[in-house]
């Protein structure tokens, strides 16, 4: 019996700091909030070093077989870490504008990040159902913070259905595997499924449903319908938090369950995940031009986004994972600064959210309006920004993998997708602005960082050797691809 | 080799991004006049900075000179590998020539949003620098896309009434034909292990792979030149952008894609450049003659120089596809000459346009009794567009003609029809707006050419002359590197 607790060191930071802030918080007036925030930052912050502290060279499995702790799960803890941190500041403002900067919404994010943590060092399948679920849970509240709007609470409820019945089917799925393997740990079910004939229709079933599940929770064609409403129904802040973090959350799951425990069953889900994965870059593509609203142009983004994540992984190889883990982390990031400006832009009474909002922002604000820009450009895939490398990187792989007519069908639409960028670009600087030009009083660290994050999609360029090299050392340091 | 134990070619890259970046934090159009002046100073010290390519230049090899190597991507083999041979060195040599005659152009004519305008010209050069610069695959591809943000920018901000429509054709059609080149690059990377250009040129690439990789590369080039039939974003994008931008447009984003048919297509593909030469040629004899029968009954003056130069460069395209080494480097004089003329034409209607606020053909008339300096510049620039010897618009073509009449003498009948059809459509236009009586009210109160105005096109048509008296010099920086073309793409490499 290991009862090493070491590499769960993170883990219990944060879920302790986070019952230690929700009772320091009881004790704090609503003008001394700001404590509650820079505790919630600076746990994050601590926990993202202690993740990059602790960095084993090799892969330890914890607890029983329940929790597995190698350098892909160090590195996606530290991005996920971190990146809350800086949601947490950009949506401070938000919050205490829209009068829901209380204590609950900090301590839901931090419960959210330790499910994250748990999801991404999962060995076991309860232990990863169980950070699915906590962090879904907190994500249903979070999106439904602001109770008295009915689009809010329309969201929360749509997400936390769909939600459901994506938890069902993973659960389904997972009780065919235990039928079939006797286990539910995932290091034996993938031993037991290489001396099973792949053929099995039970065990394709249960792959299915697994399968469908994980679409379900990245947003993937055709289970996606649940990603516009809640992005557009949440408010900016907790729309901000949706799609950054899980992302990469939801990506380790996919990793650890589909390319670790089903990786011999690669023939069977490669071809399901190809048509995944162009169906979400040719629907998320074409139907965000339909959009008015900015931050559901940028769901169907997401949607695409996820398309070519999955291309990455749908090679089955090593570079592939790593290609797609790099692309995850460029469209959190990139993400991160563009609903970040929304939040940047809007105000009191004021969202900034609709499409017309950003008419002829060069006029008033050149600064944001170039910030902007950087960051369409990059989610387009256009150089020289991180957003071209990142799809450089997944186009190589399936290439490589003989899969050229994917990469074609794959480019087409990321013209189609190029489209609804330069929209925006258009608005901004070939448009004359409707009404007032919009007020910026967001305060000034919000804007520095935000400033950085989109300067980064260019600045970071010269880095980026290292950036992949992180990636591919980590996908590397999984346990089923070192021990072939 | 180079004895300047500097890297010149990053910086003639960066002064101008950089440059461009420090005319934005200058500030509003409140501090326009500073603003402009910066912008000069820079373009000039890349100009200055871009001559020693030339003095420094060995014309006996055909290798790649001023060469820098740093290791940038080592997990994909990407490098920043630059380097300039005579193919590219007299184009950097254009782009810094033209990018100050922009920049003089915009004095008066941008009031506004001046430091974008400016910054957004700045750093279109150092890209179009870079990618005639690269020697590594996705350096070329990295340049080659990001300029088409700045040029988005220009004709979306600065351009005419329909100018978001225009802008956005023509993003998506270069941005479309980009990424199948893309595709075509990592196909490469895959079976060299390299993104080295000069790697690409010595592998061995069977037939068919090569015919699916030069359509792939095709889809690039020919939207960028324009070749016949993916050239319709050209007129709409000529007809909006501000002067400026339809300068830069014609005199060097066109070249770029024929630029890439010499880089990439030809030596990296010979068996399918050779085997689809005639379909090649076919489409540049299109090109010269339907289009210039087009350029023939337009009204604006504009489109009538946007499709003059879609036929232009289809006798660009026509000298390459011939594979000797006249064609070739008469071909590459039509393109600097056509980056001089096309550039002086749009300069000239633009000079008309600020004054009258038309580009009509038939809101003009009799020009020359109120504008006889300019008049005299303008028709300087319309007989060399239409190939007048003694102009650099006769150099390139004689060469063309003469290297496709040993080839076959039908493309160089059919070729040779440019100088009858261009000078029927240069000559006639000419005549509507400069010569005859007075038309009308607006143009009997026309002033001639400012001083400034003045500057600029003694400038251009100095280069013109020039270039058309004594082709020698520029002949001889290319000749080695086209042997050495000639030579690869003749070869087999299957």
């Amino acid at each position: 019996m290991n009862l090493d607790f070491t590499p769960l060191i993170p883990e219990m930071f944060v879920a302790g700091m986070a019952c230690v802030i929700l009772v320091v918080d009881l004790y704090l007036r609503d003008s001394q909030r700001i404590a509650t925030f820079v505790l919630s930052v600076a746990t994050l912050v601590v926990a993202a070093v202690l993740c990059i502290w602790d960095s084993g060279t090799s892969s330890r499995v914890v607890m029983n077989g329940m929790f597995v702790d190698d350098s892909f799960a160090d590195v996606l803890k530290a991005a996920i870490s971190l990146l809350t941190a800086v949601v947490f500041i950009y949506s401070r403002d938000y919050a205490i504008k829209r009068d829901f900067f209380r204590g609950e919404y900090f301590v839901l994010g931090l419960f959210a990040v330790v499910g994250m943590f748990v999801m991404v060092s999962a060995a076991h399948l309860l232990t990863l159902y169980l950070g699915l679920e906590l962090l879904s849970l907190c994500l249903y509240v979070m999106v439904a913070f602001r109770r008295d709007s009915a689009w809010s609470s329309e969201a929360a409820m749509k997400y936390f259905v769909l939600g459901a019945i994506g938890s069902g089917m993973m659960l389904y799925g997972m009780s065919l595997l235990y039928g079939l393997t006797g286990s539910l740990n995932m290091e034996e079910i993938r031993l037991a499924i290489a001396a099973h004939p792949t053929n099995d229709l039970v065990l394709i079933l249960g792959l299915i449903f697994v399968l469908v599940s994980m679409a379900f929770k990245l947003g993937a064609v055709p289970f996606h319908m649940w990603v516009p409403d809640v992005y557009q129904g949440a408010p900016t802040a907790a729309t901000l938090f949706v799609s950054t973090a899980p992302k990469i959350a939801a990506f380790a799951m996919m990793i650890r369950l589909l390319a670790g425990t089903l990786g011999d069953l690669h023939d069977a889900w490669g071809d399901m995940v190809i048509v995944m994965a162009l169906l979400s870059i040719a629907i998320g593509n074409t139907i965000a031009i339909a959009q008015a609203n900015l931050k559901r142009m940028l769901a169907y983004s997401a949607i695409s986004h996820m398309g070519f994540m999955l291309l990455g992984v749908l090679t089955g190889t090593a570079a592939g994972y790593s290609a797609a883990m790099f692309y995850v982390l460029v469209y959190a990031f990139v993400g991160m600064g563009g609903f970040g400006m929304i939040v940047l832009l809007s105000r009191a009474g004021f969202e900034a959210e609709e499409m017309d909002d950003w008419k002829g922002l060069n006029r008033a604000h050149p600064w944001y309006a170039f910030l902007m820009l950087l960051l369409m450009i990059s989610m387009a895939g256009i150089p020289p920004t991180i957003g071209f490398f990142a799809k450089l990187n997944v186009f190589q792989v399936v290439i490589e993998a003989g899969l050229v007519w994917v990469a074609v069908v794959a480019v087409l639409f990321a013209v189609v997708g190029a489209f609804y960028y330069l929209r925006v670009i258009k608005l901004m600087y070939f448009d004359e602005p409707v009404g007032d030009a919009p007020v910026v009083d967001t305060p000034q660290d919000t804007r520095v960082l935000l400033g950085i994050n989109a300067c980064a999609v260019v600045l970071l360029l010269p880095v980026i050797a290292p950036i992949q090299a992180m990636c591919v050392d980590a996908v590397n340091s999984l346990a089923f691809l070192a021990g072939g | 080799m180079s004895t300047l134990n500097f890297n010149i070619l990053s910086l003639l890259i960066w002064l101008p991004i950089l440059g461009g970046a420090g005319v934005l934090a200058l500030g509003g159009d409140e501090r326009a006049p500073l603003i402009r002046k910066a912008s000069l100073a820079a373009a000039v010290a890349v100009f200055l900075l871009s001559l020693p390519l030339y003095t420094g230049f060995d014309t006996t090899t055909a290798a790649m000179q001023f060469t820098e190597h740093f290791e940038w991507v080592p997990a994909f083999n990407i490098n920043y590998h630059l380097g300039v041979d005579g193919i590219s060195m007299p184009l950097i040599i254009l782009t810094t020539f033209l990018t100050i005659i922009v920049v003089i152009a915009a004095w008066q004519v941008i009031q506004e949003k001046v430091a974008q305008y400016m910054a957004a010209f700045l750093i279109m050069e150092g890209l179009m620098i870079g990618v005639f610069c690269a020697l590594d695959a996705i350096v070329f591809y990295v340049f080659w896309e990001a300029m088409l943000v700045p040029m988005f920018l220009i004709i979306g901000i600065w351009g005419g009434p329909n100018r978001v429509y225009a802008t956005i054709k023509f993003f998506l059609y270069t941005l479309l034909g980009s990424l199948l080149m893309l595709v075509a690059f990592i196909y490469l990377y895959n079976h060299s292990g390299s993104f080295s250009i000069l790697d690409f040129q010595d592998m061995s690439i069977p037939f068919a792979v090569q015919l699916w990789l030069f359509f792939a590369f095709f889809a690039a080039f020919a939207v960028k030149v324009p070749m016949f039939p993916v050239h319709t974003w050209l007129p709409d994008a000529h007809v909006e952008a501000p002067t400026g931008g339809s300068v830069i447009l014609a005199a060097i984003t066109l070249k770029m894609g024929a630029y890439g048919f010499l880089r990439f297509s030809l030596p990296i593909l010979p068996d399918a450049s050779q085997a689809l030469a005639g379909f090649m040629i076919v489409l540049a004899l299109i090109a010269v003659v339907y289009i210039s029968l087009v350029a023939l009954v337009q009204e604006d003056m504009k489109k009538l120089v946007a499709y003059s130069s879609i036929a232009h460069m289809g006798f660009v395209i026509l000298g390459f596809f011939i594979f000797n080494a006249r064609g070739i480097e008469g071909g590459l004089i039509q393109m600097i000459s056509h980056g001089f003329i096309s550039g002086a034409l749009f300069l000239c209607v633009g000079v008309m346009y600020d004054r009258l606020h038309s580009r009509q053909i038939a809101d003009y008339g009799g020009v020359a009794n109120r504008m006889p300096v300019f008049a005299a510049f303008m028709m300087l620039f319309a007989m060399a567009n239409a190939g007048l010897p003694g102009t650099s618009g006769f150099v390139g073509e004689f060469l063309v003609i003469l290297g496709a009449f040993e080839v076959n003498p039908w493309y160089a009948v059919l070729a040779a029809t440019t100088l009858i059809f261009g000078a029927a459509y240069t000559l006639w236009m000419y005549k509507r707006v400069i010569f005859g009586e007075v038309a009308n009210e607006k143009v009997a109160n026309l002033t001639d050419a400012t001083p400034r105005e003045v500057f600029f096109l003694a400038l251009l048509a100095f280069a013109v002359l020039g270039l058309g008296l004594w082709p020698y010099p520029f002949l001889e920086v290319m000749h080695a590197s086209v042997e050495n073309l000639v030579i690869q793409a003749s070869a087999t490499k299957l």
